[in-house]
């Protein structure tokens, strides 16, 4: 079966297969045990333009399709590399669409060339995909800037972030600040033996009147929730890549394995059991990376429907991941048990796939609330809305205060 | 130019509720329908359709929650445009 987003005239899929078959997967196990990415393999992947790549002129102008196909290379050899990508890529996304000309001057390229890291810091002990728990403030300072109190969790790449997104309450709303991590008001704390995606070196963060000015400010004092929901647009699509990478990764390391492992007189490969899991695992992966497909070209078409379709993508594909893990697991019986596996890692990461950028049944909630209000229709059944799109040079600011 | 951005503006609309007898003024986040989702797929579909962007002290609920305020909407920060051709309207 050959898998349909590899067979266009993509050639950068095969640059980025080739990166993680030589840099990432021979060490990715090492990341896990060590609980950490090392700087030289962030390093490469920034050199590599990778970082920067969801921008439109970043240092590798990807289109979202190839995005998608970057992230799931990536999270074939590593969800915690490619969790890296995800959240980096959902700040450099709102600096880009939101930030101002002062926060889009001082920081985009930075983040293009990786040479700083950003983190998405919205969860909170009580706040997360609901962020009517927000409990973080922003108080105006009189001076046209905000002093930000409040407690963030469970921070992917927040022990090394440079750059932090914070969401916080102001006197409008909900806002969104950009705020240096090594501003002395901001403390953070590694959060260590985490199921999965185990390198992806969490942290807490605490800013404890954290001074920052108007510039900061990232869309308008009450537009943070909009800009939440776009950038966990980009963060659920990317999820929904990497999980397809799992997938994928699952599938690969099976077939190996059952291919030259012998059991009753037989190869595994032989055994009809073994055939249907790793049947399931192919049609599964290619089922969940078309979804992706699909939601990545709406994209690249800025064609609306690509918000719900990225929730369908990201909700079944982390779904095919965890089975896909299970799977794999099962496959390799008792080796595939043991820390320093690619299957028990794959089985870890997976099941944080499914909770990570909304869990599968907050998903469940936003798929439903369209079909009920669409009534099921196909999408293909409905009648097509001609796209003029953006003028040259504007940027979509999906914002209703 | 008006009335051609209101066919089309409805025809979206209409076609993401089609369940739903919906008039030009009704306000459709009464419905109970609008999610943050919903929301941010009106703006884009305001943006990619019509081909102009929404500044930031416009994207406020009053312009969403119909057909007749989203055209108007359109309408006011398009002045100039064109005419949106018949054939998309249809």
């Amino acid at each position: 079966m050959r898998a349909v987003a590899a067979t266009g005239a993509d050639a950068s899929r095969a640059a980025f297969r080739s990166f993680v078959d030589e840099v990432v997967i021979p060490r990715a196990g090492d990341f896990d045990l060590a609980g950490a990415v090392p700087p030289d393999v962030v390093a490469e992947v920034a050199a590599r333009g990778y970082l920067g790549a969801v921008l439109p002129d970043g240092p590798l102008p990807l289109d979202m399709v190839g995005l998608g196909a970057l992230h799931e290379e990536v999270g074939r050899g590593c969800s915690s590399l490619r969790s890296l990508l995800t959240v980096h890529s959902m700040v450099a996304f709102a600096v880009h669409r939101w930030g101002g000309d002062a926060a889009r001057e001082r920081w985009l390229g930075p983040l293009a060339d990786g040479s700083a890291l950003g983190a998405f810091c919205l969860t909170e002990s009580g706040a997360g995909s609901d962020v009517t728990g927000l409990a973080a403030t922003a108080e105006e300072d009189g001076r046209g800037g905000y002093v930000i109190t409040g407690h963030k969790r469970w921070i992917t790449f927040g022990q090394v972030a440079d750059l932090l997104l914070v969401f916080a309450r102001t006197g409008a709303g909900i806002g969104a600040f950009l705020v240096e991590a090594a501003d002395p008001a901001v403390r953070r704390a590694p959060v260590r033996d985490v199921l999965g995606t185990r390198a992806g070196m969490l942290a807490e963060i605490t800013l404890i009147g954290c001074r920052v000015g108007p510039e900061a400010l990232v869309g308008g004092p009450g537009t943070g929730l909009n800009v939440i929901t776009g950038a966990l647009d980009v963060g659920r699509y990317s999820v929904a890549a990497g999980c397809v990478g799992i997938a994928q990764g699952c599938l690969e390391i099976s077939a190996a394995h059952a291919a030259t492992r012998r059991q009753g007189g037989a190869l595994l490969k032989d055994h009809q059991l073994v055939r249907r899991m790793i049947t399931r695992m192919a049609v599964d992966t290619e089922a969940a990376r078309l979804l992706c497909l699909r939601a990545g070209r709406l994209k690249d078409e800025g064609d609306p429907g690509t918000l719900v379709a990225t929730c369908a993508a990201k909700y079944f594909a982390a779904g095919v991941a965890a089975r896909a893990a299970s799977d794999a697991v099962q496959v390799h019986g008792a080796v595939g048990c043991v820390d320093g596996h690619p299957a028990a890692r794959y089985y870890r990461d997976a099941k944080v796939m499914e909770i990570i950028e909304g869990s599968s049944q907050v998903h469940e909630n936003l798929i439903a609330e369209d079909v009920c209000r669409t009534g099921g229709v196909p999408r293909s059944a409905s009648p097509a809305v001609p796209l003029q799109g953006l003028p040259p040079d504007e940027t979509t600011r999906w914002e209703i205060a | 130019m008006a009335e051609d951005t209101r066919a089309v503006v409805g025809q979206f609309v209409r076609g993401k509720m089609p369940k739903v007898e919906l008039g030009d003024d009704q306000d459709f986040f009464e419905l109970g329908f609008v999610n943050s989702l919903f929301a941010m797929e009106l703006v884009m579909f305001v943006e990619n359709r019509f081909g102009l962007r929404v500044p930031n002290d416009e994207l406020r609920r009053e312009n969403f929650r119909s057909v007749s305020a989203i055209s108007d909407l359109v309408d006011r920060l398009s002045p100039a445009r064109e005419p949106v051709p018949q054939e998309a309207t249809a």
